[in-house]
């Protein structure tokens, strides 16, 4: 844990899943670019995934920082959606007609950093149900979930928001050079907060509360305002993403994108997050992220699915979460059955100890 | 009776009715008949998903699926029905649903029972399965000419009141299939050993089964049973609503595992019973109808049930930190 | 039917590369009282729990009541008449008294429907025999741990067993429930059942045993009739080596000063202990005893802010301290190392490393971010002071034996640059070389001027390092003794004992138990 961020190849090996992903992605590239060279390899196809993944993949990293406590965050969707909502309307509210471009600035700038605080007042408010009066993740996000949305709903009263300012719209359709920003501006978080969980006090101790909180308070570490901050983060990565999805698609909605939670969580378990807590990393996410993508392009692309795109999607990403954490299972029993590696079962290499007694205790 | 007191269905009941009382205060129309009538035929699907859903919060697991099994069963039931050109008795429809619900849940029951999978993951993980399957190849249209066994059954009333406006509003047949259920798990629960297991597996996996209890098939059994439950009440949907889409239910499964914890129902497992679900349901369900009748207007239902949500398992949540903390040793 | 209950047979069982069990032979026959003694780690429980069919063995067989089994389930051990009382009770939480004490008999008698006044009528004989009082309608949850230990007992009982195995089942209960006990195993014996008796206590084996197994490092040493043996042999075969069981205590430093490091006065936290003082000087080493919910553990918890003291006063080097959270706990300078080591000490999927530097990450940065390097000198440090046996601090803490894993605990605690450091089973599952290593790292920190406090049942463990004992019954410290002349008997017999009566202002007639519940 302490060692240097993990090259791409060593990681690969370390973690068998994504290579065995990367493998399979890879393989069916090569096959479809051969079979329909015109069709895969479009500068089009892989322009509408760096538009449309970032926004998902700060969903996911949103998620993933609750999995990796040993949490959930079911609610980062709707917080992504509040916080556009939130935005969008003050940037149509207090936007003059013919207003000059500093006002405009001004105001886009207020509705961002707008749209941040709310998701890490938000954020605020699931750690504080989870850490401090002890709701469990899941349904406290379930019940925020709810809550968050239906603000969202009460707002708007349930219809859409529309008419941004083209200067915002830039954030969501833009390009510098050939890069779109959206990507620009997830690669920029997506090390930034690599940097947050590897290299900083924060989040160093939030692996490890997530490893075992009893061990972690029986440390002296402070589980309550650990948990306040992850969530406070995960708030703002959803806010930040809520922020993303109304530059792109011009509108915010109450209830967008609620697939995107469940596809999150495929993704981060793929990517090698425990949803134990504990265990995670960004690069596994984002690879994770990548190689999914190819894989339900690459099917579309043949045309299995015929013109139901989206709902093969899922189809393909359940079969791949479930078929990953089958092989992981197997892959354990086997490693639990030689010799010298570590075993799954840290207990039973000490049937005569305090394991017994101390859960005695409870 | 100290023990009643302290329990939580006790709560919960005393909660329905305070709420009964001030909606019915605020407007009288609220113990009508035709609202009674109207709110049990709005709690009868949610309810029969809830017991299901009940057994596995009872055994430690969460189960996120069985809404997508409930529109799956029906949907390609309803298909399999209009293919044959059958238009015979609804039980064949239940049988059938209730076939596929449970070939679902036993999918579920066997990744979690053989792989030891986490029950959420792989539940979600399932749910996306079993909807992406249904609508890349079984369909994606709604279904609005139902077999006739179906609509007649959901047509068929125990009971009629006239409203003032002159239209006739009925109890539908369903509500018993959810009571019949209701008591069917009650008893299973209570008074048969497979039931006591189910407890005793919440309670503590490794005692239950160093005490020689079959930990796989009670695992099998309960998502199997889910599955099924699931089925029966996509057809009791369907009938209902009139028609089969299948985007409805998918979403509402948020709403049931609500209505079980607020139930009283332990979400980490081992506690829970029948009455105290249908105490939840009876509480998501009002809150869902009553906001009308309240002025209040129909978008604030989701922020409510979301409040909803955060004060029952907030007030629990609260109440055993503090036990736990005058009593035992918490860590 | 055979008169041989059990036969294990050549029984071998790894985890995951570590041996528990090799080649361990055992025969029980009818009405037969044995004891398995060994050392904490010896195998005892793996052997157990392969005879119940919860382990799988690797190799050997077990034949029971004749019938020979490769793999037996728990079904199968328990229709073959044998139950278990398990250290760690294995009760179901959230069921009551009475359907605890019921379900195995059910479970084992095939039955598909529940009759609950049958329950509540085998519960009530079972609870007759042992003649103890229990509500049968509480949960068990809500019970005292002595409490749980009796309806375990309970529940072995109220089965038409052939042999009961009971794995330390006298750690929670008092002179007089063991007696009760004892004569139940008794009685148990004249009905031909079979008693396998495992339990450290050694007087208890010689009382109550007829034959003796002994095991140390997952093989049976010795087998003999009971009158072969005395305490010096039993310790002898089972560390395999003579130990010097005289009295190694330091003498306290009073270089200190008058002031003493730690001082505790009529501490009390509600339903957990009451009205205790003591005193700690710097590079004092003291233990504190008592039965398994006596409340020696809960006191170490309030010390080290887990669950605050409501009342009292706790003062360190003369000032006083609040200590109401584990932070400040931390902030003064007291370290903890817990009872339960996989649970409350370790992050076991973690490396060594970072479970050393687990508690200091914060005095490690520079300018925000993680010094590497200084991490790095820490973790070396400790590794090497502790002499922390690993080919690499990468690898995850779960790959080492007990031993070292506990100085792994000790390392992160060392970290802090403790004042005072309390130990809660300080040796528990750890094997004899590395006991008497992490005995001397305790009595090395003491004379560098630590305060310790040894919390332990393992009473020659207390009379060789410790000066002073705090004895503790149901919640209260009941005598302070020195160490010095005090012999294991004499502790046993003050540990144990109904009488002397609690501390006035506990009302002796409604139910001792019931006035102060510690976990």
């Amino acid at each position: 844990m302490f060692d240097k961020l993990p090259s791409i190849t060593s990681f690969i090996s370390r973690d068998r899943n994504i290579g065995r992903l990367l493998g399979v992605a890879l393989f069916i590239l090569i096959i479809l670019s051969i079979l329909n060279p015109g069709l895969f390899l479009t500068v089009s196809n892989f322009k509408s995934m760096a538009y449309q993944l970032p926004e998902f993949g700060l969903l996911a990293m949103a998620i993933m920082i609750a999995l990796l406590t040993g949490g959930i965050d079911l609610s980062a969707v709707g917080i992504a959606n509040l916080s556009g909502v939130l935005a969008a309307l003050t940037m149509i509210r207090f936007i003059p007609q013919g207003a000059a471009g500093w006002q405009i600035t001004l105001v886009i700038g207020a509705a961002v950093a707008l749209g941040l605080v709310i998701g890490a007042i938000c954020g605020a408010i699931n750690g504080f149900l989870i850490g401090r009066i002890g709701i469990p993740a899941i349904l406290a996000t379930l019940g925020t979930m709810q809550l968050f949305t239906g603000i969202s709903i009460i707002i708007t009263k349930g219809y859409a928001v529309l008419g941004l300012p083209d200067a915002f719209l830039y954030f969501g359709n833009g390009t510098i050079g050939i890069f779109p920003v959206p990507l620009l501006i997830f690669i920029v978080i997506a090390v930034l907060f690599a940097l947050l969980l590897n290299k900083t006090t924060l989040g160093q101790e939030l692996f490890l509360m997530g490893t075992n909180p009893t061990a972690a308070k029986f440390t002296g570490l402070d589980n309550f305002r650990l948990t306040l901050k992850t969530y406070m983060v995960s708030g703002l990565l959803s806010g930040l993403a809520g922020l993303m999805i109304i530059a792109r698609t011009n509108s915010a909605k109450a209830d967008y994108g609620a697939s995107y939670t469940l596809q999150a969580i495929v993704v981060a378990v793929m990517g090698g997050v425990d949803p134990a807590g504990g265990a995670g990393t960004v690069i596994g996410l984002v690879l994770a992220m990548i190689s999914l993508q190819f894989l339900s392009s690459g099917f579309n692309m043949l045309r299995v699915g015929g013109s139901f795109s989206n709902y093969f999607r899922e189809l393909v990403w359940g079969v791949v979460l479930i078929l990953v954490m089958v092989i992981n299972y197997l892959d354990a029993k086997k490693r639990a059955r030689t010799p010298q590696e570590s075993g799954t079962d840290a207990k039973a290499q000490m049937p005569d100890t305090a394991a017994g007694a101390g859960s005695a205790q409870k | 009776m100290k023990k009643i007191l302290r329990s939580s269905e006790f709560f919960v009941a005393l909660v329905v009715m305070v709420l009964c009382i001030i909606i019915g205060l605020i407007n009288p129309v609220f113990f009508s008949w035709e609202n009674l009538f109207d709110l049990l035929r709005s709690g009868v699907v949610t309810g029969i998903l809830a017991l299901g859903c009940l057994i596995v919060i009872v055994s430690g697991g969460t189960d996120v699926s069985f809404a997508t099994i409930a529109i799956f069963a029906v949907y390609l039931a309803s298909k399999i029905l209009i293919a044959w050109q059958f238009d015979g008795t609804v039980l064949v429809a239940f049988l059938l649903s209730a076939a596929i619900g449970t070939v679902l849940g036993l999918f579920n029951g066997a990744l979690i029972a053989w792989f030891r999978l986490p029950t959420m993951i792989v539940t979600l993980g399932t749910s996306s399965i079993f909807r992406g399957a249904m609508l890349v190849f079984i369909g994606t249209f709604i279904i609005n000419k139902l077999p006739q066994g179906i609509l007649a059954f959901g047509q068929a009333t125990l009971a009629q009141v006239s409203n003032a406006n002159g239209a006739v509003i009925g109890l539908p047949v369903s509500v018993v299939i959810f009571f019949g259920a209701a008591v069917l798990v009650w008893l299973m629960m209570k008074y048969t050993m497979l039931g006591r297991g189910i407890y005793a597996l919440g309670g503590d996996r490794v005692a239950a089964e160093r005490a020689g209890l079959n930990v796989i098939g009670i695992q099998l059994f309960i998502y199997g049973l889910v599955g099924f439950l699931a089925g029966i009440s996509g057809v009791v949907h369907a009938s209902l609503v009139r028609n089969v889409n299948p985007f409805d239910l998918i979403g509402t499964e948020m709403n049931v595992i609500a209505a079980v914890v607020l139930g009283g129902a332990r979400i980490t497992g081992g506690r829970g019973t029948v009455f105290g679900t249908i105490l939840g349901v009876m509480l998501v369900v009002i809150m869902n109808n009553s906001l009308i009748l309240l002025g209040i207007p129909s978008y604030w239902q989701r922020a409510a049930i979301g409040v909803l949500i955060l004060l029952g398992t907030g007030i629990t949540a609260w109440q055993s930190k503090r036990e736990s903390a005058a009593n035992l040793l918490e860590s | 039917m055979p008169d041989q209950i059990l036969n294990v047979d050549n029984l071998s069982k790894s985890f995951a590369g570590v041996r528990a069990l090799q080649g361990v032979n055992l025969t029980m026959e009818r009405g037969e009282i044995r004891c398995l003694v060994g050392e904490n780690g010896c195998g005892k429980s793996t052997l157990i729990k392969v005879i119940a069919g919860v382990v799988q063995p690797d190799e050997g067989t077990v034949t029971l009541n004749g019938r020979q089994y490769r793999q037996i389930r728990p079904i199968d051990a328990i229709r073959e008449g044998i139950q278990v009382i398990y250290q760690d009770f294995s009760l179901f939480p959230n069921l009551t008294v009475a359907e605890n004490i019921a379900f195995n008999y059910n479970l084992a008698r095939k039955k598909q429907l529940v009759n609950w006044r049958d329950i509540n009528r085998i519960a009530r004989e079972a609870i007759a025999k042992i003649g103890v009082d229990l509500d049968l309608g509480a949960y068990v949850e809500d019970l005292p741990v002595a409490d749980k230990q009796i309806i375990a007992i309970c529940r072995a009982i109220s089965q038409s067993a052939r042999l009961v195995i009971m794995d330390e089942p006298t750690t929670a209960l008092t002179e007089k429930e063991v007696r009760a006990l004892f004569n139940i195993i008794k009685t148990l014996q004249r009905e031909g059942i079979a008693i396998l008796f495992v339990s450290h206590k050694l007087n208890e084996v010689l009382e109550i045993s007829e034959k003796i197994t002994i095991m140390r490092n997952g093989r049976n040493v010795t087998d003999g009739n009971t009158a072969g043996f005395d305490r010096a042999s039993l310790v002898k075969h089972m560390t395999g080596r003579e130990i010097n069981e005289t009295n190694a205590a330091i003498v306290p430093q009073a270089g200190n000063g008058s002031v003493p490091l730690l001082q505790a006065e009529n501490l009390s936290c509600r339903g957990r202990f009451a009205d205790v003082s003591f005193s700690l000087a710097a590079g004092e080493i003291i233990g504190i005893t008592g039965l398994l919910g006596s409340g020696r553990t809960e006191l170490a918890l309030s010390l080290f802010g887990i669950r605050p003291a409501d009342a009292g006063t706790i003062s360190i080097e003369g000032r006083p301290a609040e200590i109401r959270s584990v932070q400040d706990a931390v902030r003064h300078g007291i370290g903890y190392v817990p009872e339960d080591r996989l649970i409350e000490g370790l992050f076991l999927e973690r490396s060594i490393g970072s479970n050393i530097v687990a508690g200091t990450l914060r005095r490690l940065t520079r300018r925000g971010l993680i010094n590497r390097a200084a991490v790095g000198a820490q973790i070396r440090q400790w590794t090497e002071n502790l002499h922390i046996n690993t080919p690499s601090t990468e690898l995850p803490v779960k790959s080492l034996s007990g031993g070292n894993q506990q100085r792994v605990v000790l390392a992160k605690w060392l970290a802090i640059n403790p004042k005072i450091l309390i130990m809660n089973g300080p040796t528990v599952g750890v094997d004899v070389g590395s006991k008497a290593e992490i005995h001397q790292i305790i009595r090395d920190l003491a004379r560098q001027g630590i305060g310790v406090i040894i919390i332990s049942d393992d009473l020659p463990e207390l009379l060789q390092n410790c000066c002073r004992i705090l004895v503790m019954r149901k919640g209260r410290v009941l005598e302070e003794l020195p160490t010095e002349g005090l012999s294991e008997a004499d502790l046993t017999h003050r540990l144990s004992a109904t009488a002397p009566a609690p501390a006035s202002g506990t009302p002796a007639h409604s139910g001792q138990r019931k006035q102060v519940r510690p976990s």
